[in-house]
């Protein structure tokens, strides 16, 4: 499968789309970072793209190329391969090429300006995110036969796991505030991978805050490794599952 | 304050004069003299000092010690030569002064005893004055060194390293009670409950320590009036500094590092007064200061780097000043538990402030709200931690920045500075 | 070659085939007409191995093509619409579907290419490429490799005349030269001279598979139109 993959990446790493973004997100790094002396500002600048506007670009862009290379895997499929190993390779494909995207446009100016562990957590958890949200991006397209509605489909997702998802949380948290709430917040976040993503931050970030959380599960489990081992498990659930769904439906789909 | 300083320096010429005197007296007499422990020939400390005067040097060769408690009752100059070894042997305490003018310096105490009834120590100072403790090592002791009743004491360089054993088996590296004019200067304190404590001591300077990994406080603090502590280094300790009870103190130039955990602080300040607080670091503390029922108090100049909270300030304070201070990649600034708050905050550096300066006089046009709305929620629900940060949680934090509703409106910098005047961070 | 039996499909309530049977030889060229919505492309779909059937198999020189794609080695497709990664080049679009076929090595048929005179410009992005010389990479990817089986989705739509004229010449030789071939196209003119069987299909059913000469005698017509015509009006005239 790494063939098709290889032909993914070297279609992709021309198109007109992913070059922009690789520029809009140098452009938007360096800015961060030279805004402000202090590139722990620029980091959690960059926070903010890595949490709203890699998910956004993966998922939207992720959509638009299944959707425009439909006839060129209708002809794929005609070959002696394998549907899954279709599937996946231009899944690996799209990731690989938007994630080498990130990894010049975020990595570039990180390791200029920030280059520590905050740094490196946020450039992976912004790779993470990729491959999660190409995998999201991969299962909509294959379960909506229309664009138009495909791209609705995995904007609202987007809109929803960006911000109204946390928005619920909180609802949740203030309307129970008298129960104890710990255990599900770590579940519920774990549905979340953006949230998943940014708890791997907070991890470097705010630890210090974390550590004098009265709760000792949050203690004990975002101030050991087994948060940070969790948070990336999950992250991984998250490429996983939807890129399995997506293979199911995709081998029985009549194209 | 004058008079305590006065009666120091009348003290010291004292001590001056006095040890002229003595210098002349000895000299020309030869009253005083050098003696060796024989320990080849059986000899131990405490005889030693037996046959010793007052105003002799008692030099302990280096070797192993075990003896019961040893008593220094004469003002006597006592030399290690190459640490030799007092052993407790996990029984006694291992040596006390009773008499003023004495030195103790270049030996090692391990094993001093424990007891849950009296405070044991390596070395106990009843009631003297002028009683030097310097460059000592000492391990595995429950106090390691204890005054009580002193003045005019100096505890100097000593390397400390007490057991870390739960609080109540364990004591302090450098106690102190009851007393007045100490100087603690440059000792490495480790692994004790506290690393130095202070009960009712006055007009004493705590200098140059590196209290670090203590069970409980790096500092502590009660009841005790008019001290200085400066260019201390307090890491790693199981709750940070602890003040209490106390007026008149001079905190300058001190380090506070990672103090993590539930209620661990950098400084906990509780009902303290007339006090100033300048140019210290506080950075990676889970709480830098925390303070309660504390009032007119200044901060100034220092720096706080990557704390989870700057300060905690409760409502029971009041006229507290915090100003030129430099607020630099904590998770929050500023939280409180009220909405009065009587702290004045002015001309500080928030790296969070989002304003501009037009005028470009170096201060923000528009005031800076240290208290965020997310600061408010966690206090409010704490599991509400694992949403900061969130693009929906940083939304409404923008929102109420606009339009203030749950933040405490008081709580305010007119004059934020546009560039910090530390560099220490970089 | 391919033996077709009870295949039916259906998508929702739409019967695309219905209990369809049909038996494909090697060496004949095989055009498969009826109107819009026939179910042509299902069938052709069924084929490839890209619609999955309801009922019936599809065996393909002896192999029950369900879950297998193997078979599909002996196949060149050439689809209605070409279309590509818009950033890769002619060449490695070859190389990429060399990759995928596993044929590097093979004998390959480069005959089309020079015709067309790709070769001279396969450094050029499909991006770049006009609607009709994108249809001469389909065409020529669907003879590169020498497939027993060929099947030609509207393959002159969208061709100069020219090209067309140079597409029908290398079917027929690839007919003689005893492969099966299966078209599907509007103008009946194209396939007069290639054809030597005709399916005919409506609404999903199958209405009738005959020889070129079969279908000339029946009708007593020349041109295939013209044949193909005359069925349409006497299946109107049984209608009503």
């Amino acid at each position: 499968m790494g063939k098709i993959s290889k032909y993914v990446i070297l279609d992709l790493i021309r198109n007109r789309i992913v070059l922009s973004y690789l520029v809009v997100l140098l452009a938007i790094s360096f800015s961060l970072f030279n805004l402000d002396s202090n590139p722990v500002k620029g980091i959690l600048g960059l926070l903010n793209i890595s949490l709203l506007i890699v998910p956004l670009v993966s998922i939207i862009f992720g959509t638009i190329y299944y959707y425009n290379s439909a006839e060129f895997i209708e002809l794929l499929l005609t070959m002696p391969i394998k549907r899954k190993q279709i599937i996946i390779s231009v899944y690996a494909g799209l990731a690989v090429a938007l994630s080498v995207a990130v990894l010049l446009g975020m990595g570039i100016p990180i390791l200029i300006y920030s280059p520590n562990a905050t740094g490196l957590t946020l450039l992976i958890v912004s790779i993470a995110l990729t491959w999660v949200f190409v995998s999201i991006a991969m299962l909509a397209s294959v379960l909506t036969r229309d664009k138009a509605k495909g791209i609705g489909v995995v904007i609202l997702l987007w809109l929803y796991f960006g911000l109204i998802y946390d928005g619920l949380l909180l609802l949740i948290l203030f309307t129970f505030s008298d129960y104890p709430m710990e255990k599900s917040m770590v579940a519920l976040s774990a549905l979340n991978p953006i949230d998943l993503g940014r708890i791997y931050i907070l991890l470097q970030l705010d630890i210090s805050a974390i550590m004098g959380y009265t709760g000792a599960i949050y203690r004990d489990f975002l101030g050991s490794s087994i948060g940070m081992v969790f948070a990336f498990a999950m992250l991984f659930v998250w490429i996983i599952i939807p890129l399995l769904l997506c293979i199911r439906r995709f081998n029985r789909k009549d194209i | 304050m004058i008079l305590d300083k006065t009666s120091i320096y009348s003290q010291g010429i004292r001590h001056i004069v006095l040890s002229l005197v003595l210098f002349f007296v000895s000299s020309q007499s030869l009253f005083s003299r050098v003696l060796r422990v024989e320990k080849n020939k059986g000899e131990t400390i405490s005889t030693a000092i037996a046959r010793a005067e007052s105003g002799d040097t008692l030099i302990i060769p280096s070797g192993n010690y075990a003896e019961p408690t040893i008593v220094v009752d004469k003002s006597l100059y006592i030399k290690g030569e190459n640490f030799p070894v007092l052993d407790g042997q996990d029984k006694n305490e291992i040596l006390e002064t009773k008499a003023n003018y004495v030195t103790i310096t270049g030996l090692k105490f391990i094993n001093a005893g424990r007891s849950d009834i009296n405070d044991m120590a390596a070395i106990k100072i009843f009631n003297g004055h002028h009683v030097e403790i310097r460059s000592n090592i000492i391990e595995h002791a429950y106090f390691s060194i204890y005054l009580q009743g002193c003045t005019n004491c100096f505890i100097y360089n000593n390397f400390i390293h007490g057991v870390k054993a739960s609080e109540m088996m364990s004591g302090n590296g450098i106690h102190c009670w009851h007393s007045d004019s100490l100087r603690i200067f440059q000792n490495n304190i480790s692994s004790q409950r506290d690393g130095i404590y202070f009960e009712f001591v006055t007009n004493s300077l705590i200098l140059g320590n590196f209290s670090h990994n203590n069970e409980r406080y790096g500092l502590h603090f009660m009841f005790s009036n008019s001290d200085t502590y400066t260019s201390n280094i307090f890491q790693e300790n199981g709750a940070g500094v602890a003040v209490m009870y106390t007026k008149n103190l001079t905190m300058l130039y001190n380090k506070f590092l990672l103090n993590w955990g539930d209620a661990a602080y950098g400084l906990l300040l509780k009902d303290i007064s007339d006090s100033k607080i300048e140019g210290n670091t506080f950075q990676e503390n889970t709480e830098a200061v925390h303070i309660e029922g504390s009032t007119r108090m200044e901060f100034r100049n220092n720096l706080f780097l990557s704390n989870g909270w700057a300060a905690q300030v409760q409502a029971s304070c009041m006229d507290i000043v915090v100003t030129h201070n430099c607020f630099v990649g904590n998770s929050f600034d500023i939280s409180t538990n009220g909405d009065l708050v009587l702290t004045k905050f002015d001309g500080n550096y928030w790296d969070k402030y989002e304003g501009y300066d037009l005028d470009r006089n170096g201060i923000g046009d528009v005031p800076y709200r240290p208290v965020g709305l997310y600061s408010v929620i966690i206090q409010k629900i704490p599991s509400a931690l694992m949403l900061f940060r969130s693009p929906m949680t940083n939304l409404l934090d923008k929102a109420e920045k606009v339009i203030p509703g749950m933040t405490p409106v008081d709580l305010i910098d007119n004059r934020p500075l546009m560039k910090s005047m530390s560099s220490r961070y970089d | 070659m391919i033996e077709v039996e009870n295949l039916t499909k259906k998508f929702g309530k739409l019967v695309a085939l219905n209990n369809v049977s049909l038996s494909l030889k090697n060496g004949q060229s095989i055009s498969l007409i009826g109107p819009n919505g026939s179910g042509k492309t299902t069938f052709i779909k069924s084929l490839l191995g890209l619609v999955v059937a309801d009922k019936g198999t599809i065996v393909f020189d002896g192999t029950n093509i369900v879950g297998n794609s193997d078979y599909r080695s002996k196949i060149g497709y050439m689809p209605q619409i070409g279309r590509f990664p818009e950033n890769i080049r002619i060449e490695q679009l070859f190389d990429m579907i060399r990759d995928i076929r596993k044929s590097h090595g093979l004998k390959e048929d480069h005959e089309l290419i020079e015709t067309y005179g790709l070769d001279k410009m396969k450094d050029k992005t499909m991006r770049t490429l006009s609607g009709g010389t994108r249809q001469k990479v389909s065409a020529c990817l669907a003879f590169l490799f020498n497939p027993p089986v060929i099947i030609l989705d509207e393959p002159t739509a969208g061709l100069d005349p020219l090209s067309a004229e140079q597409l029908k010449e290398k079917i027929l030789a690839e007919k003689n030269k005893g492969k099966l071939i299966l078209i599907t196209s509007h103008i009946l003119s194209d396939l007069d001279e290639i054809t030597s069987e005709v399916i005919y299909m409506q609404d999903g059913d199958l209405l009738f598979h005959k020889s070129i000469d079969e279908l000339r005698n029946d009708t007593g017509e020349e041109k295939l139109a013209r044949a193909i015509a005359s069925v349409m009006k006497k299946n109107a005239a049984l209608v009503n």
